[in-house]
């Protein structure tokens, strides 16, 4: 592209200046003109149209102007008077097979030409549908695996989602294990204290029984047999008081 | 007079009678400019009449028209043995 450049302003230069430019290092592109993303026009439907299937319309439209409707075809019937009587197109036996081959091609086309004109076309929409088909069946695979790939991605999203469900998990399970521990704990510390408590109590229980007996034990063996008659007789001459009162009383 | 520049890249059908000897003198003679003619008559009249969704005999019929008018006049010379008369 560039050489191109330095070309052109070269020839428009005196050629003694022309000499001295040097051809500067030209990238050359892959691509020679833009990348445009149009789609391809489609071909046109039918071709230019053309009478008795050798003579273009545009001629009888080049003529309509000066001669009308009938200007092209007294061209020609003069055109071929001419030719026949300078003989210019000499009538042999040629002619003759020309006249038959062309009779023949005319019937032929105009009895068979809609069938094999149907017949082609049929063949060449297959064609077509078939390079369509082949085409959107790709569209719709990529498509799909597009898609599929897009979902891979939103599932790796869903990954912190369960990361933080699976961690919830474990703390709770970790919280209940705490807990049982702590409950073992408090249970086996207030098995031991209550041991200690109970070791007390029966000691003090134990300690007071003996010390009553032993107390008991002791006024009683102090009390003689002298002490023992004397308080009988005192309690025996209360006994008399206590009963004269009461009769007295009645 | 039309322009000198564009007149060379013209049809020949659109040029106008009294610039035809200057077409002729523009027109380029050497064999890439020959064969840039040809190629382009034949692009012409391919797109017009083959090259198409629905092209019918027209388009191969207009060819072979034409090439048995010019072997016509290739054999004229053996054909004139068999005029009808020799005075026209």
């Amino acid at each position: 592209m560039f050489s191109r450049v330095i070309a052109h302003s070269a020839r428009a230069l005196k050629p003694a200046e022309a000499l001295r430019i040097c051809i500067s290092p030209s990238t050359r592109l892959f691509h020679a003109s833009q990348q445009c993303p149009v789609p391809v026009p489609r071909l046109p439907e039918t071709g230019g149209k053309v009478r008795y299937g050798i003579i273009p319309e545009e001629f009888f439209q080049y003529l309509y102007p000066i001669t009308g409707v009938t200007g092209p075809y007294v061209l020609g019937l003069g055109l071929m008077t001419m030719l026949l009587s300078k003989e210019y197109y000499i009538i042999n036996s040629e002619t003759m097979s020309a006249i038959g081959t062309l009779g023949f091609i005319v019937y032929g086309v105009k009895k068979y030409g809609h069938k094999v004109a149907d017949f082609v076309d049929a063949t060449n929409d297959k064609i077509i549908a078939d390079f369509t088909e082949a085409k959107e069946s790709r569209i719709t695979h990529l498509q799909n695996h597009i898609d599929a790939e897009k979902e891979e991605q939103w599932r790796v999203d869903g990954k912190k989602f369960i990361f933080s469900a699976k961690k919830n998990n474990v703390a709770m399970i970790l919280e209940s294990n705490i807990r049982e521990r702590q409950l073992m704990v408090f249970n086996e510390v207030k098995r031991r204290l209550d041991y200690h408590v109970e070791l007390e109590k029966l000691k003090r229980r134990l300690e007071q029984e003996h010390l009553i007996k032993w107390v008991e034990s002791n006024v009683v063996k102090t009390i003689t047999p002298q002490q023992e008659k004397e308080s009988i007789s005192m309690c025996i001459m209360q006994l008399k008081s206590l009963a004269q009162r009461s009769r007295a009383t009645v | 007079m039309a322009n000198k520049s564009v007149l060379a890249e013209q049809r020949l059908l659109d040029v106008k009678l009294g610039d035809l000897p200057q077409w002729f003198a523009k027109a380029n003679y050497s064999p890439k400019g020959v064969l840039g003619a040809f190629q382009r008559g034949y692009q012409r009249y391919f797109n017009k009449y083959i090259n198409v969704r629905r092209g019918g005999l027209p388009g191969i019929s207009m060819i072979l028209t034409a090439y048995v008018v010019a072997s016509y006049y290739f054999v004229y010379d053996n054909t004139k043995h068999d005029m009808w008369r020799k005075h026209h």
